[in-house]
């Protein structure tokens, strides 16, 4: 018999009833909630009159809609926006969920917050009402995006219906060159494998380049594992995450910590595991990239140029005429000549301590260039704290950039922080959809340090010659 | 959940690749605490100008397919956010069917919890309903999920796969919450052993 891939041994762990189809009822062991998703779950757990089964599972934090400056925890001015807030605060109380209102400091983006807080561990299952869930799978743990009817079905049974997922190996050997980060992986993986890469597949990272990632990177990686398509991203938990974990506040402590990193050693993909799909990446080949168009899988060396539409085959020509016109880019215009308006540093792909290191190393001493907009908004309250007291905050004030409270912010422009139509930007997120930070707004998706680059030359450029 | 059984409806073709649920319902419809009202915003940022008023070019504003029921999308139809809104915009306006070559996972499952068929098909077959839906009104497609087919109105005829279980579920219009609490004893039985082997969970 074949050895088992990670995946297959959580998803073993987590099986409570399995039907002759191959249906399974999957044990749920943290449900985080967000105020977006929620509110039509605990309205139809009202209805129906039925209770939150696991509400010690269950964490819950605003993060979407929340205005990003000042003053937010007294009044939030846009209305609709306010009544999810207040939705969820009230569904916390009623349900007796753990929670973190936005007058906590430990409020924050839902997937920092819940890795920060050690409500994340190896081998857990996790779901959250929103995609970016694939972030905690760099702990090893199964975890992966649900609807709102799912959200309801696992505050009401702690379970998900699910089928296996099949295994895809994506593995990155090697060692990464210079102003190369974990951003860079993984839009490069998608640049390879394609938006749809990853459907119908958990994918687990691995190589030398991902084993030598801190766990901010990580999460980084697995983050976009959505954007591949992928349920899930998994990296097996090794001494980095140990460490990242331990003392953590929800960490098991003692005796019980012994007993959970007996069991996390065993997570790792057997030597004589079966791959339904590899791909497998050279470190030294991946540059710092950039997305041009409007699909995550739109991605490009810094050092190269703007497409044509006719560069692509079947449908994607069509869509690539859509994005260059929506972009306003024309065919050969090099990347490093796009000129950018505004620079968003945060999200939770790259909204981490490690990433706002990354650039304020760059930006060090330098200025934005004169009329750029530029914002820097943390992951958590913590991560802001953290930036603070480590200097990195004045370095982003002296520079030019505004230093804002912790939320979603412009990643998805759910809060006041939008673009404006033909606005430019520069965006350490995770998706360039049209209209996703804003109607008629241009996003090009990128790494922290390569944001700031852009943000001190006002256009697109290669960190490498900054740092 | 409405019963999903046969569907005779118009088919708007919609052949971009890669189609995101950004696209299906804008973040700004997604403040709603409720799951009703959102088909008037269904492609809100293709359907409407920023002042309100319809581009005509785009297909849903065509004369021939304001009433349609049936997409027929390109390659990865509901890439993108988690949002259930996505679904249920596309329900609200009148959506009870979507055919494309492929979905992403999250949206194809959102659409079964809301008796919308989302059928995969290869890319011949999609090809030539896309090219029926361009007929417009005239041509209706027939969807059948017990025989699991799809007719157009020529006569032309695919079989299709879906998952056995959720095919139950779409012909009855089962609630997964009640089904699922029937194996209670499972979960907790589950819950029990769990919690003695993984007492830190």
């Amino acid at each position: 018999m074949a050895g088992k891939t990670l995946y297959d041994k959580i998803w073993d762990a987590h099986v409570a009833d399995e039907q002759d189809d191959g249906t399974c009822l999957l044990y749920i062991d943290r449900h985080l909630v967000h105020e977006v998703t929620s509110p039509q779950a605990f309205e139809g757990l009202r209805i129906a009159g039925r209770k939150v089964r696991a509400p010690e599972k269950t964490i819950a934090v605003p993060d979407h809609n929340v205005p990003t400056t000042e003053g937010r925890d007294k009044h939030i001015d846009n209305e609709e926006s306010r009544i999810q807030v207040e939705a969820l605060d009230k569904n916390a109380r009623d349900f007796g969920i753990n929670y973190y209102p936005v007058s906590d400091i430990r409020q924050g983006i839902v997937h920092i917050v819940g890795p920060e807080q050690g409500w994340t561990l190896p081998g857990m299952t996790v779901v959250c009402g929103d995609s970016h869930t694939a972030t905690h799978g760099a702990f090893g743990a199964l975890a992966h995006g649900i609807g709102t009817s799912e959200v309801e079905h696992v505050l009401a049974t702690q379970t998900l219906i699910q089928k296996k997922s099949k295994n895809m190996k994506v593995e990155i050997t090697g060692k990464l060159r210079p102003g190369v980060t974990a951003k860079d992986i993984t839009l490069s993986v998608i640049g390879a494998t394609g938006t749809a890469g990853g459907t119908g597949y958990v994918i687990e990272y691995c190589g030398e380049a991902i084993r030598d990632l801190s766990m901010e990177g990580r999460m980084t990686v697995c983050n976009m594992a959505i954007e591949g398509g992928a349920r899930a991203g998994l990296i097996a938990p090794d001494e980095t995450t140990y460490a990242y974990v331990m003392g953590r506040p929800h960490a098991p402590k003692a005796a019980q910590w012994e007993a959970a990193l007996t069991w996390w050693k065993t997570l790792h993909s057997d030597d004589d595991a079966h791959w339904d799909k590899v791909v497998t990446l050279k470190g030294e080949d991946i540059a710092p990239v950039v997305t041009w168009g409007t699909s995550p899988e739109d991605v490009l060396p810094i050092t190269g140029a703007v497409p044509a539409a006719e560069d692509f085959k079947g449908g994607k020509v069509e869509a690539a005429a859509r994005s260059l016109d929506y972009m306003g880019l024309k065919p050969g215009t090099k990347l490093t000549d796009i000129k950018i308006d505004t620079v968003f540093i945060g999200s939770c792909t790259n909204g981490r301590i490690e990433d706002l290191r990354a650039a304020a190393a760059i930006l060090k001493g330098k200025k934005i260039k004169d009329g750029m907009r530029a914002m820097v908004v943390p992951g958590s309250g913590l991560v802001r704290a953290q930036a603070e007291e480590e200097g990195l905050a004045q370095i982003f004030i002296d520079a030019g950039f505004e230093w804002r409270l912790a939320g979603c912010s412009m990643c998805l422009a759910m809060n006041p922080d939008q673009l404006s139509p033909g606005e430019r930007c520069a965006a350490t997120s995770n998706r360039n959809f049209e209209g996703r930070q804003g109607r008629g707004g241009r996003t090009h998706l990128m790494s922290p340090a390569m944001a700031a680059a852009a943000a001190v030359t006002g256009h697109l450029t290669d960190v490498r010659e900054l740092m | 959940m409405d019963k999903f059984t046969t569907l005779t409806g118009i088919a708007a073709p919609m052949p971009l690749v890669n189609i995101d649920t950004d696209m299906i319902i804008p973040k700004q419809f997604l403040k709603t605490i409720k799951r009703s009202g959102l088909g008037k915003n269904l492609f809100d940022e293709m359907r409407f100008t920023q002042d309100g008023q319809e581009i005509p070019d785009f297909v849903l504003n065509q004369p021939a397919y304001r009433r349609a029921e049936i997409i027929v999308a390109g390659d990865n139809f509901g890439c993108g956010s988690s949002r259930e809104h996505a679904p249920w915009a596309l329900l609200d306006f009148g959506i009870r069917c979507v055919i494309s070559t492929s979905f992403a996972d999250i949206f194809f499952n959102n659409c079964f919890k809301n008796g919308i068929l989302p059928i995969v098909l290869p890319e011949e077959a999609v090809a030539v309903l896309m090219e029926d839906a361009r007929r417009g009104a005239n041509a209706r497609m027939t969807v059948n999920l017990e025989d699991q087919t799809v007719t157009t109105s020529d006569g032309k005829s695919y079989s299709f796969e879906v998952d056995a279980f959720r095919k139950h579920c779409l012909l009855n219009g089962l609630d997964d919450i009640g089904l699922t609490l029937e194996k209670v004893s499972a979960i907790d039985s589950f819950e029990k052993i769990a919690g003695q082997s993984r007492p830190w969970v």
